[in-house]
């Protein structure tokens, strides 16, 4: 559990994080969204205190962040960054044992859990481990990188754009093993992005910052739905907010239960916009959906068009 | 390899000489000792070794010591300092550093020791510096966030990324000091300057000779033992 009470920072005379408070509870993916100059990393830094707050209270588990040894406190909270900083002088696995061996874990149990992070995070070429980061493409830095803040099992970890500099396919695959391993974990997961979709693909609750306060706080279909105030509507894409929606809700929200239809079928859990991928794709207006193998309805695409 | 090669012409001249009288007798025929006899070209050998490597440790503990000092954040201001009073040192002729040296110090090793470090202490502080600055912001912000602690970040991520420019500096203080030492001798320290001062005081070209052959060999074998080194830390290094 991350909580911010009435939290201010300013460098100088430029106020970064105007009296914000905000929780965020054990087991929630929650996404800070905003433009740059936001105050959304500075934020994420308090938690970690690479970053100091000028007024108010940071808590981890109800405990205020600046009574906390500092050392303990971070290795104690995974980090991942958009520049990744994996330390070039150390192979993939000793990047990934760094906070285990800063914690001074067995040895056997450090193997163990690099071995377990690199299959896990589909690091799966052959003796990726011994090798150097120079030598790895930026999307399998980038899931060392991850693998690294998930190491010593924290319950909390803070990510700073992680995927920001990578390519889109490559960024939708990083997005969706980290949801798949919070989601199996219950790690509680901070994470800052300047992308709207990257957010409500991930984020169990959005929050959005302009000018370091938090504009509007919640589920990614209440942005789209009701957004706060003009700013929040821009910020979600004024009419391309429709489109948005797509990418949140599932197939199973919206389908015929019961009815068939032609075509290659998809799946309940996909997304509304996969399934409209695919109708394109077919050239259907409307498709059979499956839950597993199981058949268990359709979908069809005046119902994408109608509003809910 | 290249070390192996000068290492065993430095053991071959270190055998050959004290029995080359009658080769240098033949070069300089009008010389009544055309071999440096008054110590043995061993002992002079280990004792340039060891003024060089006392001077070369010595550097290295203040280069280091400045250079990481210097890459603090509460010690970048002295950083332009710092850097000018080791250029300024570095612009001194060495002759006018024994000068000065030998009123306080007296005659002998220690003015020598003094010359040595003074001019040693730049290429490490620089190198220092210079490797200390390039290891990625990146990484120490990781390490940071991670929880190393200051002097752990510092022994584990940034004296290891800048292992390989540190090393360049530390061959770079040893090269000059093998030269510089033989100054030294002007001013009665024993080295491998010996016979080269007396060669030239006496007008004995034979001395002169010897002592800078000797002085060369050991300047490149000394520079091919610390280029080893220096590879072995890069190798360590991927980047």
């Amino acid at each position: 559990m991350i909580e911010f009470e009435h939290v201010c920072k300013r460098f100088g005379d430029h106020v970064v994080i105007d009296d914000l408070s905000l929780r965020i509870a054990d087991g929630e993916f929650f996404v800070l969204v905003g433009p740059s100059g936001s105050g959304k990393s500075t934020l994420l830094r308090t938690v970690n205190r690479l970053i100091h707050v000028d007024a108010g209270t940071v808590r981890v588990d109800g405990e205020d962040v600046a009574t906390r040894d500092v050392e303990t406190l971070r290795r104690g909270i995974g980090y991942a960054i958009q520049s990744v900083g994996l330390f070039p002088h150390r192979t993939v696995a000793e990047n990934i044992a760094t906070v285990p061996r800063l914690l001074h874990w067995p040895e056997d149990a450090v193997r163990a859990r690099v071995a377990e992070l690199i299959d896990m995070l589909r690091l799966d070429e052959p003796d990726i481990a011994d090798r150097y980061p120079h030598t790895l493409s930026g999307g399998q830095q980038q899931r060392v990188g991850v693998a690294r803040a998930l190491a010593a099992r924290p319950r909390i970890v803070l990510m700073d754009e992680p995927f920001g500099a990578l390519d889109p396919l490559t960024r939708e695959s990083l997005q969706t093993s980290l949801k798949a391993i919070q989601r199996e974990t219950a790690t509680t997961i901070l994470f800052v992005t300047h992308d709207m979709d990257e957010a409500f693909g991930l984020g169990d609750r959005v929050g959005l910052m302009l000018d370091g306060k938090l504009i509007q706080v919640g589920a990614p279909l209440a942005f789209l739905r009701h957004p706060a105030d003009e700013r929040v509507r821009d910020f979600v894409g004024g009419t391309r907010a429709r489109l948005r929606e797509l990418a949140v809700r599932t197939v199973r929200d919206s389908m015929r239960g019961g009815e068939h239809a032609e075509g290659e079928p998809v799946d309940a859990a996909a997304s509304l916009q996969d399934a409209l991928g695919a109708m394109l794709a077919q050239g259907r207006d409307r498709l059979p959906v499956r839950d597993g193998i199981e058949h268990v309805g359709a979908i069809v695409l005046a119902d994408l068009v109608l509003r809910p | 390899m290249k070390l192996a090669v000068t290492l065993a012409v430095l053991v071959a001249l270190l055998l050959a000489l004290p029995h080359a009288a009658p080769l240098f007798h033949a070069w300089q025929p009008s010389l009544p000792h055309p071999l440096y006899t008054r110590t043995s070209f061993l002992a002079l050998t280990l004792a340039h070794l060891s003024l060089v490597l006392a001077a070369t440790l010595a550097a290295v503990a203040i280069g280091l010591s400045l250079g990481i000092l210097a890459t603090r954040p509460l010690g970048r201001s002295l950083l332009p300092t710092v850097r000018a009073v080791a250029v300024i040192g570095q612009t001194f002729p060495p002759v006018a550093v024994l000068a000065i040296a030998v009123p306080l110090l007296g005659f002998g090793a220690a003015p020598t020791l003094f010359a040595l470090v003074l001019y040693g202490v730049l290429p490490v502080l620089g190198q220092a510096v210079a490797g200390l600055d390039q290891v990625p912001a990146a990484a120490l912000h990781a390490a940071d966030g991670m929880g190393y602690g200051r002097w752990r970040r510092l022994r584990d991520v940034e004296l290891p990324l800048a292992a390989g420019p540190i090393m360049v500096g530390i061959r770079l203080s040893a090269i000059v000091s093998v030269g510089t030492a033989t100054i030294g001798s002007a001013v009665g320290a024993t080295t491998l300057g010996s016979p080269i001062v007396e060669g030239l005081v006496g007008n004995n070209p034979a001395y002169v000779v010897q002592g800078a052959l000797l002085v060369g060999v050991l300047a490149l074998t000394v520079d091919a033992a610390l280029a080893a080194v220096e590879r072995r830390v890069r190798r360590s290094d991927r980047r």
